[in-house]
């Protein structure tokens, strides 16, 4: 049987052999609460918690005490968007994109429940925000701008730089969702107040993610308890997770430049080759995208039995389609670029990791075309 | 997610394929869900004079439970007298296949109402006598297709601008 060619990694990552070996020490030994006085505890909290804090905050070029961990980046961006809004004395407005996670999403549709106004600005046909449709939205009464870094489905890299510092200039709060881009290229995060990542799409452990929160912005928390993490996030801290999540950040940003490049021209090599396919689209940008994410639509199929198909021949891989989700309808990212609800349901994403080789590739792409030829052919939507 | 059954038939169809001169098409689903399938049938009598299902064959545009189901419902079809073709059930499908998502229950599990369609388009073009169950049947399938396509309404429009604007 052969091993499974993983091409899932925005869906999550393998843990790093070293990531496990480092969090290992921490489940076994040094497995003390980082709240206790005696030594074992203090290894705890010096060599896991303080050095994980430093270590993240070092390569992000940060303040130590600017870092809080959380379970995942769903609870970075609750905390980020809840925590902003319930520090507001009346209603208060803001703004996000149509194409973020649904964790954010969701968060600001609970917002509106709750009394706020909500702007969900319109992205271009590359999933792109634009930056006079954010100086336009701005009011004098928004309290926060939530924009993700890098868009999990199509890949788009938005101008983060450039919104923050719209954003900045009125005077408003600006977070970012940067799960996708985290570990893959340098931030820019000069006039970002606050950022997500996630320890499990980058090599790292799942339950485990951070919020970056720039000193000064107040925030009320969501989680109660011993006043940990600041008092931003009560709850012993998960120090295997925590320590994960930092060895997996020095990983990625130790790997990042050279790992990029390899895995933005295995990607160039898919996007060129699928091209040729007849009747197939790339969603989002050709360039500006991420290096290891590749989005198609396939004409006249449809993408769940595309993924099925593929993980008959050992390729794991995800779609946009209706008929993945719970929801039956397709992926709001794919309708927000304007793409036509059929295009929409034969949508195949393949995101690349550091374990694919060039092998897997060539695996690909002598499968894939087999594979939409005889989806297409049994399709009465096709010709 | 899918029973081992499901797979079989997604991974091998039986019987896909366009079927020239057909006597019946059963056109059912809607592009915009993601569904559609297209059913051929052959017709012909038995010995005892009894017109029966000689051939059937699809074409689906659709996930894997609704290329399963097309290529189950031929097994079932495939022989079967009209009468006895149209006590096959999209139930009795889903269970041939030992089963299928929940969630696919209703959205995927097509067959039964394109082999309806299809001997309904039998009966009709050829002047047939259409039994009043199947009649209600056909009624409600038309239904159920103008109802999701209202719900749709405005990406069709949506989709209807964009291609006028190619």
């Amino acid at each position: 049987m052969k091993e499974t060619i993983y091409m899932d990694n925005a869906a999550t990552t393998p843990v790093a052999e070293s990531v496990v070996k480092k969090m290992s020490e921490f489940f076994r030994d040094k497995y003390g609460n980082p709240s206790s006085l005696y030594s074992p505890a203090s290894t705890a909290k010096k060599e896991g918690l303080d050095w994980s804090r430093e270590k993240i905050a070092e390569l992000l070029g940060v303040d130590a005490g600017e870092i809080v961990f959380t379970s995942g980046a769903t609870e970075s961006d609750n905390l980020a968007i809840k925590g902003v809004a319930l520090k507001l004395e009346e209603p208060g407005h803001f703004i996000t994109s149509e194409i973020e996670h649904h964790a954010v999403l969701h968060s600001f549709e609970w917002l509106e429940d709750q009394g706020h106004e909500v702007t969900y600005l319109d992205v271009d046909e590359n999933g792109l925000v634009k930056p006079d449709d954010l100086r336009e939205a701005l009011r004098d009464d928004t309290a926060l701008v939530s924009i993700m870094y890098a868009n999990n489905e199509i890949g788009t890299i938005e101008p983060i730089g450039e919104l923050a510092r719209i954003t900045r200039e009125n005077g408003t709060l600006f977070h970012t969702d940067a799960v996708q881009a985290f570990g893959k290229f340098p931030l820019e995060l000069e006039n970002v107040d606050m950022l997500s990542a996630s320890g499990h799409k980058i090599y790292g452990p799942k339950g485990i993610g951070l919020l970056y929160c720039r000193s000064g912005v107040k925030l009320e928390p969501l989680i109660h308890g011993g006043g940990h993490e600041s008092g931003l996030r009560s709850g012993t801290e998960n120090v295997p997770g925590i320590v994960g999540l930092a060895k997996a950040t020095e990983l990625t940003f130790e790997e990042m430049g050279r790992e990029q490049e390899r895995q933005r021209q295995l990607r160039d090599r898919i996007i060129d080759e699928v091209s040729r396919i007849p009747d197939t689209v790339l969603n989002g940008p050709r360039e500006g995208r991420l290096a290891n994410n590749i989005n198609f639509s396939f004409q006249g199929i449809e993408g769940e039995s595309i993924v099925m198909k593929l993980d008959n021949k050992n390729i794991a891989a995800s779609t946009g389609s209706a008929c993945s989700s719970p929801s039956l309808e397709p992926s709001h990212v794919l309708l927000a670029i304007d793409l036509p609800m059929t295009m929409a349901h034969g949508s195949l994403r393949l995101t690349l990791g550091r374990q694919t080789s060039e092998a897997d590739v060539d695996y690909l792409l002598d499968v894939l075309p087999g594979v939409i030829e005889d989806l297409r052919r049994a399709s009465p939507l096709s010709n | 997610m899918y029973s081992e059954k499901v797979m079989e038939h997604f991974n091998e169809p039986h019987n896909q394929r366009k079927m020239e001169d057909p006597d019946g098409i059963g056109k059912v689903g809607n592009a915009l869900c993601g569904d559609v399938m297209w059913l051929y049938v052959k017709i012909d009598e038995n010995k005892s004079g009894e017109e029966i299902i000689k051939d059937v064959s699809w074409e689906t545009f659709g996930c894997t439970a609704a290329i399963a189901t097309s290529s189950m419902i031929t097994d079932l079809a495939k022989g079967a007298t009209i009468e006895e073709a149209l006590e096959i059930s999209n139930q009795k499908v889903a269970e041939e296949l030992d089963g299928l998502p929940k969630v696919k229950m209703h959205c995927s599990n097509l067959a039964s109402d394109g082999l309806v369609e299809a001997i309904y388009d039998y009966l009709d073009s050829s002047g047939g006598e259409i039994p009043e169950e199947l009649e209600k049947r056909h009624k409600q399938i038309r239904q159920h297709m103008e109802k999701v396509e209202e719900e749709y309404g405005d990406y069709v429009e949506m989709e209807e601008q964009m291609h006028g604007a190619d």
